[in-house]
Formats: structure tokens, sequence, C-alpha cells
């Protein structure tokens, strides 16, 4: 395996050489978001950084920043600029890190949602096609046919929060404003009858929201719960009755070859 | 050889550009049939003696065959080199009802026509959440940041120039690999039933070398990994795994990534869900938490019978399939039978794998030919002497923990049937007296 001390060894080396480089002072065109996808942000009369001295950038030593422990040896890499970091630090977390300051009635929720979201979702959630089912399903979870929707089986509010902001809707991902983001969870929480129609969700009032089924979650157990799956002799003679055929794939017909090959004995 | 002694079936209904399955591979080519018959006859009467001598000369023998006395084609015909024509038929496929986009779909490995241990770059499955984004390397930027003493910005050239390189073998299969047959047999084919697998030698660097040049502050418990496509897709890591055998990879099979696989660069995270390795990794925070994600919350997660789900069921079970005979590799012939198959294991290495022709009654101990390492699929065969008697086929993996891949049953007994995820059990395939082979389930 790799050994990260020596590794550093070679790492500290070569540290030397770039020692005295400085940080670019613009961000990075490829990570400020925006830049890249969004017209308007563009060419703001905004520089790029040179590509040598992007390339030859590396971390300031330790010793320049207050506050940073003494480095471990660092030859690769420049330290990530805060609006750069704000570009991709999208995530959301259950405990609510990471929601931006805003908020979205179930109203404004609706209207967005039948704008961009209903096409492919329903109009009340209930799903178009093979695209997802989003309210409803409550008591199925143990049913032949589970529906798993935010409702009845997401665990946290925040998931659709993140995931809305950062995938949706499907082709023009990160197009909503956190306040549009807002508004259309509330408005998916008020079709999983989880919030009043009057409700407005906020940065503020989000971590009480919680979803019914989170506490039926629990980590990896398979260790335990399926300890007789580790066998030190597993049976290799006689070790059934008779065996029959009990099922077959070619009664569905689902296969995408309508057609599939046949021997040649016949 | 004029291409009309290679009968071809026309593309089928719903399967997109992909040619249909190929009946070359599974009908007599005109000129052989006599010597096949013959065979067979002489593997019934004395297995040891050869064929009996052929009625008269075999055409493809005389006259001498055109492509021995004509030139063939230049050395740069295809810069790029490919397959032969005659294996067109050898392509990754979709299943088109699954879901409800193709750019938020899957296509799959054609298990049943490959060997060995490595998957070619062309046919690995290819799952997208958000379609295949495609990045300028040049403008590629890998960002480490959360609970670091120093927060940075990678370009590609860095990972290329950062110590302490490697190659590892490793398979990657998706949770959802053979899902549809949770509730009992559905798709006619291993493509469709374990395709969701490839075995990939990756180039690439350890993250650990990029989380302890970022120097993970002591409450640092798991990483976020983030992908740049239009997806977004995103993963919680637990820190001891991130800074165990994770790696930031560029290459595969000694190539560039392929854009499907996430060009430049994916993360690998052997032996773990496939969902986890993200392609297009632009992004590695670092947190106390878990991040509970689409992905590791409303997805993969595993729902049992009694309503509750498991989350973060991270490791890929041992497993096993043969992949021929199987729906699309029907036997062609009786006599001496090359059965063959794969098997792989997230918690180590393949330590056996058993063959039984009636269903799991009788068990035979393949033969595992090639490497066999950790977290990388394993090539087994079983040499056999087929009578044409109907069979049923299985294969049982084992891996160096002492797992066992266990049967649909077993996996039912405990779990139920709305899983989704993490189906490992036991595949049977039933070998008709005529060859055919069907995807069945006994009992």
């Amino acid at each position: 395996m790799w050994k990260s001390a020596e590794a550093l060894i070679v790492a500290a080396a070569l540290a030397g050489t770039f020692a005295a480089a400085s940080v670019s002072a613009v961000a990075d065109p490829a990570s400020a978001k925006g830049e890249a996808t969004k017209a308007g942000a563009q060419a703001k009369g905004e520089k790029a950084p040179d590509k040598d001295k992007a390339r030859q950038a590396v971390n300031v030593p330790a010793a320049a920043r207050p506050g940073v422990p003494p480095a471990k040896a660092i030859a690769l890499g420049r330290p990530a600029l805060p609006e750069e970091i704000a570009a991709w630090n999208i995530d959301v977390r259950a405990d609510g890190e990471g929601l931006p300051a805003g908020k979205g009635s179930v109203k404004q929720g609706e209207e967005l949602f039948l704008q961009s979201c209903a096409v492919c979702h329903g109009e009340f959630g209930e799903g178009a096609g093979r695209w997802p089912v989003l309210a409803g399903g409550r008591g199925t979870l143990k049913s032949d046919r589970p529906e798993k929707t935010i409702g009845s089986f997401w665990p946290y509010a925040s998931t659709v929060f993140d995931y809305v902001h950062r995938a949706m809707p499907f082709g023009n991902n990160q197009s909503l404003t956190p306040d549009e983001t807002y508004a259309i969870v509330a408005y998916l929480l008020n079709l999983n009858d989880l919030v009043p129609e009057d409700f407005v969700l906020s940065k503020e009032n989000f971590p009480k929201v919680s979803l019914p089924n989170e506490a039926t979650f629990y980590d990896d157990d398979r260790e335990t719960t399926e300890k007789s799956f580790w066998k030190a002799a597993p049976c290799m003679k006689d070790c059934s009755g008779e065996v029959h055929v009990t099922a077959r794939a070619q009664i569905l017909n689902v296969t995408p070859d309508a057609d599939p090959p046949k021997g040649n004995l016949e | 050889m004029p291409d009309n002694t290679f009968p071809r079936t026309g593309n089928s209904a719903g399967n997109g550009a992909a040619p249909a399955l190929s009946r070359r591979r599974f009908l007599s080519v005109a000129g052989q049939g006599a010597a096949v018959s013959a065979g067979v006859a002489a593997a019934a009467t004395g297995p040891l003696l050869a064929a009996p001598a052929a009625a008269g000369p075999d055409p493809n023998i005389v006259p001498v065959p055109n492509w021995s006395k004509a030139l063939g084609a230049g050395v740069n015909v295809n810069p790029y080199g490919k397959p032969s024509k005659f294996e067109n038929d050898v392509v990754r496929r979709e299943v088109t009802w699954l879901t409800a986009s193709s750019e938020s779909s899957v296509s799959f490995t054609p298990l049943y026509a490959l060997d060995g241990t490595i998957t070619p770059n062309g046919l690995c499955f290819v799952r997208h959440h958000g379609g295949e984004a495609e990045i300028d390397p040049d403008k590629y930027r890998f960002m480490v940041h959360g609970l670091v003493d120093r927060e940075l910005v990678f370009t590609l050239e860095d990972i290329k120039r950062m110590p302490g390189r490697v190659n590892r073998a490793y398979f990657l299969e998706c949770a959802a690999n053979s899902g549809m047959e949770w509730r009992g047999a559905q798709l006619n084919g291993c493509q469709f039933t374990h395709g969701m697998i490839h075995n990939v030698y990756y180039t690439g660097v350890p993250l650990r070398a990029f989380l302890d040049v970022a120097g993970v502050k002591p409450k640092g418990k798991w990483v976020l990994a983030e992908g740049a496509d239009a997806a977004v897709m995103t993963r919680s890591i637990p820190i001891e795994k991130a800074l165990d055998d994770c790696l930031v990879a560029f290459a595969m099979n000694g190539e560039a990534l392929r854009p499907e696989q996430g060009y430049p660069v994916r993360l690998v995270v052997p032996g773990w869900e496939g969902n986890m390795w993200v392609k297009w990794l632009r992004r590695i925070k670092v947190g106390d938490q878990p991040w509970q994600q689409r992905e590791e919350t409303s997805k993969y997660t595993d729902l049992l019978a009694d309503g509750r789900s498991r989350r973060f069921t991270f490791i890929m079970d041992a497993k096993s399939v043969v992949t021929s005979p199987s729906p699309q590799a029907p036997l062609k012939q009786k006599g001496p039978t090359v059965l063959t198959g794969i098997a792989w294991s997230g918690r180590g290495a393949i330590r056996r794998v058993d063959v039984s022709l009636d269903g799991g009654r009788n068990w035979t101990t393949a033969r595992i030919e090639g490497p066999n390492t950790p977290m990388s699929m394993t090539r087994f065969y079983l040499d056999f002497d087929w009578g044409g008697e109907e069979l049923m086929v299985q294969s049982r993996a084992m891996d160096d923990t002492g797992y066992v891949q266990p049967t649909k049953q077993e996996l039912r007994a405990i779990r139920g049937t709305n899983s989704i995820y993490h189906n490992n059990g036991i595949q049977t395939w039933l070998v008709r007296s005529n060859g055919e082979t069907e995807n069945v389930e006994v009992g």
C-alpha cells in the first residue's frame, strides 16, 4: 500500500522549489459558479488568471497565514479562494448546516412546481410516466408494491432541499434561487400533508420539520443479521431433495430482445 | 467467407441503436453442420476419439480462402482500433422500460460474450443520473475542503504530479445489479441480470495523499464526494475508507478514463457499491457526520419486509454468475463443454467457486484461472462432458472472510422482496436438451 510518510518526504523536497510562488488573486474561472454557465456573469472585465502563474501557484507557507497549523509538506494544489468554495459548497445536511438564507411559501411553491416540475412529477407529485412519485404512499412500505415518496420514505427534509437545488429541474439544475427552493420544498411538504397550506418554510424554521419515516432507518447490520451466510464448509453432496423449476423469466417476457437466441440441436 | 453464412436477427423494438443479439453464435455455420453432428455422435460413443473423417473437403479449406490470397487492410485504417465486424453484437444494451430517460439510466455489460477478468473499456456498463458530462481537462478542477487545515484546489496536472501513483484492478458493481430479480426470474440474459458490473485496471493517486496534504482535522469523520455532472452526484464516505484504499483515478486499463466513466477523474471505492465511485469528481469535503444525500437515503437504502430500512450498506457481498452457458450463450454441442463465469467480493478475495449442474443438490469446485486479487473479478471454469441432459446450472462464490454466496431463498427469508439493492443470490440457468438456456428459479 501507499505509504504517506514516504510520499511526503518526496513532497517536501518538491515544496522547496515552489515556496516563493504566490497565490492567484482571481477566482479560478473553471470553478467560479456562473462564469461557466451563465452568460450574464461572464465578462465583467475580469481578467482570467495568468495560466502559468495559476499552474505554479502553491500554498502560501503556513507561517504566512495566521491560525493555520504548521504544514506538512505541500507541493501541489493551491489554496481554494472563498468565492470558489462558495460556488461549489452547496450541500445541505440533516442538521440544517449548509442551508442558505431565505424563505418560500406553499403557494409560491405550487406556482413554481406547476411551471417547472409537474411535467415529470405530476401536478400533485403523483408522477408522470416512469418519473418519480413524490407524494402519497404512506403506509405502503410493507406492501407488495411500496410507494417510496418524500412523505412515506425519505428520512430528512434537508435532502429534498439539497437535491432540488442541486439537480432539479432535470436538465436545468442549479437554476433555482434559495427562496424558490424553499417554496418548492414547502409545496412538496404540503402535498405530503406535513405542513398546512399557509406554511412558509425558511432557514429558521427548517430544523423543526421532520419526516415521518426517519426512525425506521438503521445502519448496515449484515454482519450480525446475516451471520449465517458465513459458513465453514458449505454442503457439497445431496444438499436437497428433488429440485424443480418454480419460476421462469420467459413467462414474464420482459427481456429487451424479443427473439431470444435458440440452441441449435433441434 | 461470405456474410450470408452469418444470419442475424433484425433490430428489435425498444432496443435503441444497439444491434439485436445475433444468432450467429448459436446457429451452425454452413459447412460445419455435418462436422457438428458427427462430433456429437463421436462424443456419445467414444469420448476419446476425434470426430470421424468428413465426407468431403471443407469449403473453408478447399479452395484456399480469399483472405489468404489477397492483401488485407493497412496498419492504420482504424487509428483507434475496434473489434472485428463479426463481433458487432457484443455491445452494451439498455432495458428501456427500467427508467424514465436515457440521461438517467443504465446500459449493461455483455458478460455472456466476455472472458478473462478485465472488462474492455467500451463495454463497461454505464449508469448516469444526469447524462455524460463533457469536461475539458484543462478546465478540470478538484477541490478538497471542509474540516481540513488547508482548503485546496488541484488541476489535472497537479493530480498527475502527485507522488505515490498506483495501479489496481477492482470490480465496480452497481448496488442495483440483479435488482430486477428480487421477486423472481425476470430477464433472460446475464447481461441484464448481472451486467451492472465491470472490472477495470485503474491508475490513480490514493485519496489519502490529498487528504494528508490538506490535513484532516481530528473532528473529520466523513467525506462527501461530489461529481461535476448535471446530477452533481454526491455520496458520504466514512473517513476510514477514504484514508484506506480509495483512489482518485484518471486512467482505466491503461488509457484515459472514458467520458462515460467520468473523464478526466473518478473516485474508486474498492469493494463498495458503484454509486459511491463518483464520476467527474470535482470535490471532496471533510465533515463530522454523513450528509444524508438523496443517493444514500431515498435511494441505495434497503427496504426490508418489516418496513424498516438499512442504510449505509456500502459493501458488495460475494457473488458469482455463470456467463456461459446462459440465455444469450446457449450450448451448441454435446460433448466437451467449457462452463465459465465470474465471481467477486467486496470483502476480499474469492477463495473458491463451486458449480452445480443439478440446481444446487451437488456441487463441484470450479477451476479459478488468472488474477485472483481482493475486490477484483475472478474467472472460473468447469470443463465437463455434456450428454444432452437438462441442466440446472448454478455457481456459488466464497470469499476469504468465509462468506458464502446465499441462495435467493436465504436472502428473501431475511430481507423480503422489496430491497431492490444488494441482490447477490445464487442464479440458476436452465439448459434444455437442445442447448437453449433460460433464467429460472428452482425450489
